[in-house]
């Protein structure tokens, strides 16, 4: 058909988290523009399980750039070399006949490879239990609309709580920092007036945990924003770093 | 069997109240007694597990993905209606609950119904006390749009990304119960069956997806919140890993299945392109707000839209249903998007589309309106299909992307299983026929957060707090047949791949089970089923082991429920001859093509019992009854 391509794939393939992984050279054929990047995955996975080789093993669910699950590193790019698309969300329109594309997982120590192109991402997780939310019961009986918030606070808390999950500001940074995540977190709450009441216990306890994970320091080269498939800005850095600032005064932790 | 929905009797209006008051209640101190397993984590299971461990209750949480933040309703986009009435525009609860009955074809239950409207007034409150960042005016107060199947505005939103923001609410709140203790949560585990002893649900057993390693969990009750089945179809809407086998076993078990040929086919998807195709990718039904629907008046007209004449389109929504022109209900669009490429209408290279306009839009509201409204949308079609729908219209075609049918519950969400309840898309109870938009998740929430807290209660305090003894043979048993059942799919060895079966049966029920079934083609769609079941049993080729992470094997044991659900579905559809909703017989549609309802014969909820391998589920009813509201053909004319 025209406009199909074939294409050279480079894979990171590793059996398990103690095994040690290597690049395997495989052929993608007949790739047609309009495919996503995972469905020619899909592809590929479909004739290497016809010629009795294991399938490439990668996280992906929604296919629609919103659960975050999905996470390649392709030609030392997370998600690929077009911005604010996760890598469901890349087409193949984006690649040229007979390239050859790299294709590995994300590299942090604080996201250890479980198999293939999939990572263990759960320190994620640990950092949002160590505060990132407001601490209210359900059953709350005030009226939605009795505190009224600026239109400008709440759409900027939005475009912080737009942040999916996905690990790509990690992969992106030479510290494997996970500074941008944190912060679009802390940046939303501390943006509405439902999260003021906790806001210094809560950038503290966040930050303690992002470093018992291993992530490493934020030194601002920005390749996180520069990657992230959502485009959350540097200012939530910012705003982060303000709010640790303000509750480090306050603390009553001795560290 | 008598199927008891048990619907307190009094005032429409009172019944819910009435009701808690007359549920059991556990003691404080004693609620630490009870464990509970949650499965799923979406919008039903987060707010379920966390509301659940606020009360004092322990809580096992499951799901398959690596965090619950990625559970599905994350990717619902348009909105959360509540009968707020905000916009002072006529709404209320009453209406909330009129437009739902009528919405979904007169086929819910009105007491299940009213609850939801009731509730959807505290969801709202409870998501901004968590800072679920809505869309607000510049007064600073909430603001709501209008949604399909409804003349008010009461749908709250954020963005396009409304299921994201409530989601993480309520993963927001479960992690901080994961925090406190009060919740285990456990990610990449997937249930595979049911623990059951003396008649009661007491646990589960389940696969951890890293390591293969199967275990059994016990506990007092057992929630499913694990979502709808439309990836039977292959191709649809929902996420890849998107299941029905944890509703399906324990279906096995004796719960019942109800109304499983109810599935939502939604008007607003972006087209398939070819065989590659892994999902279809919905656009939301706001689009419908300021997008206009149209084909070329002319069959095969295959210009460029914008070197068709205004005089020569059919703006067919809107010329059929004046009154709610593009917003009438997801299955009334759906169907009328089938009748014009039935015609030879369709536009693309598939001929398999309809436009969807914002000419108009953009000229009267200016670009930087409609972007603020639908950006994200935009940027999503354009990043698919490489055509800016700024300049040229959309092409949409419907897909997939709800399953109003799942688990039969009472009006405490209990399925027939004592003590394993069902909640959010894995129920049937509250959209009939067909469900509204911005509806699933406010029924998703509303199960999880202000229902189940306090019914599971009264199960609870019925049976006691004496610990389950996890040393039963039940346990052993049960992991015994999960063991074998995953030996047997990788001795198989055969030739085919699981996603060819998976796709095979996607067109299998598309054809003959989709937007249009009728009596022949669904008798061919079972016997194709069955043969296919039984192929795949012979032939499908699982690679890799047990004791590892198995994409491949997750994978099957999914594909081999679906294509006993399919056979059911089929079963379903064939036995309710009447039209109504999403399910359209060819054989009962008025004379303008309208579905037509036989409420003489199938005012009922279909419940489907399972009587083993091969063998024909055998049909129970739960007769509707109407009390409040009247029921009339639907018009939206």
């Amino acid at each position: 058909m025209s406009g199909h391509m074939n294409l050279t794939l480079k894979v990171w393939r590793q059996k398990d988290a103690k095994a040690a992984g290597k690049l395997e050279t495989y052929e993608a054929k007949d790739v047609s523009p309009d495919m996503s990047f995972l469905e020619m995955i899909d592809v590929v996975n479909e004739s290497l399980i016809k010629k009795g080789v294991e399938p490439i093993a990668f996280d992906h669910d929604c296919r629609e750039g919103i659960c975050g699950a999905c996470s390649m590193y392709i030609n030392g790019h997370a998600h690929g070399p077009k911005q604010g698309i996760t890598t469901c969300q890349l087409h193949m329109r984006s690649f040229k006949d007979g390239e050859t594309i790299t294709i590995e997982p994300w590299r942090a120590k604080a996201f250890p490879i479980i198999k293939d192109l999939v990572v263990d991402r759960s320190a994620f997780d640990r950092i949002i239990q160590a505060g990132g939310y407001v601490s209210v019961n359900t059953g709350v009986t005030i009226d939605a609309n009795a505190i009224a918030i600026p239109k400008e606070h709440a759409d900027n808390a939005m475009d912080a709580a737009t942040c999916i999950g996905c690990g790509a500001c990690v992969a992106a940074c030479k510290n494997a920092s996970a500074t941008l995540f944190l912060s679009a977190k802390v940046s939303q709450l501390a943006l509405l007036p439902q999260g003021h009441p906790e806001r210094a216990a809560r950038v503290e306890a966040m930050i303690d945990q992002m470093e018992l994970e291993g992530f490493g320091n934020c030194t601002n080269t920005e390749a996180c924003s520069a990657e992230c498939p959502k485009e959350i800005g540097q200012e939530h850095i910012a705003r982060m770093n303000r709010e640790f600032y303000a509750a480090k005064l306050s603390s009553s932790k001795t560290k | 069997m008598i199927l008891d929905s048990k619907i307190p009797d009094g005032p429409l209006a009172e019944k819910w109240t009435k009701h808690k008051f007359n549920l059991k209640l556990v003691n404080p101190a004693n609620k630490r007694k009870y464990n509970i397993i949650v499965v799923g984590t979406g919008l039903a299971g987060a707010s379920a597990a966390a509301s659940l461990a606020e009360l004092g209750y322990n809580v096992q949480a499951f799901c398959f993905q690596d965090s619950p933040r990625r559970a599905h309703s994350i990717a619902a986009q348009g909105g959360i209606n509540a009968a707020k009435n905000y916009p002072n525009d006529g709404d209320s609860v009453y209406r909330l609950f009129y437009d739902t009955v009528k919405g979904g074809d007169y086929r819910a239950r009105e007491g299940n119904v009213h609850r939801l409207a009731e509730v959807s007034v505290n969801i709202i409150d409870q998501c901004v006390a968590q800072g679920v960042p809505f869309a607000r005016e510049y007064g600073g107060l909430l603001d709501n749009r209008s949604f399909g199947g409804s003349q008010v505005s009461r749908t709250f939103y954020a963005r396009g990304q409304t299921g994201q923001q409530l989601l993480l609410g309520a993963y927001s709140a479960l992690s901080r119960q994961i925090h406190a203790g009060k919740v285990k949560m456990h990610t990449r585990e997937e249930m595979l069956d049911l623990v059951m002893i003396d008649g009661q649900a007491k646990g589960i057993v389940t696969r951890n997806l890293e390591t293969g390693a199967i275990d059994t969990h016990a506990a007092h009750a057992v929630l499913l919140c694990t979502g709808g089945y439309g990836n039977v179809f292959f191709l649809s809407t929902n996420a890849q890993g998107s299941n029905v086998t944890a509703a399906w076993r324990a279906h096995k078990h004796g719960a019942l299945f109800a109304n499983p040929c109810f599935t939502q086919i939604h008007p607003t998807c972006i087209p398939v392109s070819g065989d590659h195709q892994s999902k279809l990718t919905l656009m939301s039904e706001s689009l419908r707000n300021d997008g206009r629907v149209w084909v070329p008046k002319a069959k095969g007209d295959k210009r460029k839209a914008s070197e068709i004449p205004e005089d020569e389109r059919d703006y067919f929504l809107e010329r059929k249903y004046p009154s709610f022109g593009n917003l009438v209900p997801r299955d009334v669009a759906s169907r009328n998007a089938k009748e014009q490429c039935d015609l030879g209408k369709g536009v693309g290279t598939s001929g398999l589309a309809v436009y969807l306009d914002f000419a108009e839009s953009i000229s009267r509201l200016g670009e930087d309106t409609v972007r603020a409204r639908y950006g994200n949308l935009f940027d999503m079609y354009a990043q698919i299909t490489g055509e800016n729908p700024y300049k040229e219209p959309m092409r949409i075609y419907p897909a997939v992307h709800y399953t109003m049918g799942g688990l039969w519950v009472d009006y405490n969400l209990m399925t027939t299983i004592p003590g394993l309840y069902a909640l959010g898309e894995a129920n049937f109870s509250d959209h009939g026929a067909n469900r509204l938009g911005a509806s699933a998740l406010m029924q998703g929430l509303a199960d999880g957060y202000f229902v189940v807290p306090y019914t599971v209660g009264d199960y609870l305090a019925t049976i006691g707090p004496k610990a389950i003894d996890a040393k039963h043979p039940a346990f052993a048993e049960a992991k015994a047949k999960v063991e074998a059942q995953t030996k047997k799919l990788l001795a198989i060895k055969g030739t085919k791949t699981v996603a060819e079966y998976h796709r095979e049966l996607g067109h299998i029920m598309w054809e003959y089970c989709g937007m249009a079934r009728n009596d022949a083609g669904l008798r061919k769609a079972q016997v194709l089923i069955q043969e296919l079941r039984a192929d795949f049993w012979k032939n499908v080729n699982v690679t890799g082991t047990n004791e590892e992470l198995n994409q491949q094997l997750e994978r099957a044991g999914r594909v081999a429920d679906f294509l006993e659900l399919g056979e059911l579905m089929v079963v379903d559809a064939l036995n309710r001859s009447e039209s109504c909703g999403g399910h359209f017989r060819e054989e009962s549609q008025t004379e303008e093509g309208e579905a037509l309802r036989n409420d003489n014969d199938f005012c009922y909820v279909a419940a489907w019992e399972y009587t083993g391998d091969n063998q024909p589920e055998v049909l129970h009813k739960e007769v509707l009854k109407f009390e409040s509201v009247k029921l009339t053909q639907r018009s939206y004319k």
